[in-house]
């Protein structure tokens, strides 16, 4: 368990450039968890969108499969310094499944089988920012990756990017998740390298 | 991916204990297994690892290294027995 290499400062980013401070490129998919794979099989899978006001809406895998689905390639930055170009995902937007959603909240609190939990803005999951993917490279999200379903939030660091997600809260504040409450920092930009509490 | 058990800690560790954690016992809340913290499971995220109980999998504790901050967190994973000497 080597210390962070300390140094490193945001940087304006240049035309072209894919590569955000301190990180490096990878051909792999490195996997990283807080705890053991869950195995949630597509007939039990489902998510719930709680409101500030406890109104909540659910999908089933049936119901997810039958919205509006999204192909999408970018790029992904993991807090452990690797990068991954032109990663191929197929979901839905959630700018779907916050269609007609009558919120105040500014916050979303995110749930995931399994336990692991993480928090964002919930103008970070608005307007063609984020999906819930189950597809990737064209095939079905294996479960290492966070099949059947993930968040997917490929502007911020992964671990926002939560596998297996099962619920998302919107809320009036904001409260730390699993990472988050170990020092990582809140929002995650990869761009101004906001990787721990003082960054 | 690749599960390591909890001797692998015992380098951040030996940074706040004065004594050999690793050796130490802890008894699950969640289902009672009594192992040593080198027995514990555990999953790490770059310079964060998180140590859980080998039987159900409940967090014992978790910790992370950032820059000049050591970060350990037990929240409700259980008390560890330290041998000392009376």
């Amino acid at each position: 368990m080597a210390a962070l290499t300390p140094g490193f400062r945001a940087r304006r980013r240049a035309p072209g450039d894919r590569l955000p401070p301190g990180q490096f490129t990878t051909e792999g998919f490195p996997v990283l968890s807080a705890g053991p794979t869950p195995v949630v099989g597509t007939d039990r899978w489902e998510l719930t969108l709680t409101t500030e006001t406890g109104d909540r809406r659910s999908w089933t895998w049936s119901r997810l499969m039958a919205l509006p689905q999204d192909d999408l390639t970018t790029d992904l930055h993991c807090v452990t310094r690797w990068s991954k170009f032109d990663t191929r995902w197929g979901g839905v937007s959630l700018d779907v499944l916050l269609e007609g959603v009558d919120t105040h909240a500014t916050y979303a609190w995110i749930e995931s089988y399994g336990g692991y939990t993480t928090n964002l803005p919930l103008a970070d999951l608005r307007d063609g920012k984020a999906w819930i993917a189950h597809t990737y490279d064209g095939r079905p999200l294996p479960a290492e990756h966070g099949g059947p379903a993930r968040l997917l939030v490929p502007h911020l660091y992964l671990w926002k990017s939560a596998k297996w997600i099962s619920g998302i809260q919107l809320r009036l504040t904001d409260q730390q998740g699993f990472w988050e409450s170990l020092g990582y920092h809140d929002y995650g930009d990869p761009w101004r390298e906001q990787r721990t509490w003082g960054d | 991916m690749p599960v390591q058990d909890g001797n692998a800690l015992a380098g951040p560790l030996s940074e706040v204990f004065a004594v050999e954690v690793t050796s130490a016992w802890r008894l699950c809340p969640g289902c009672g297994t009594d192992s040593t913290v080198g027995a514990l499971r555990v999953y790490t995220m770059g310079t964060a690892a998180v140590a859980r109980c080998p039987h159900c999998g409940e967090i014992a504790f978790r910790l992370a290294r950032h820059a000049e901050t050591l970060w350990l967190d037990f929240g409700g994973g259980g008390a560890l027995r330290i041998p000392v000497t009376g």
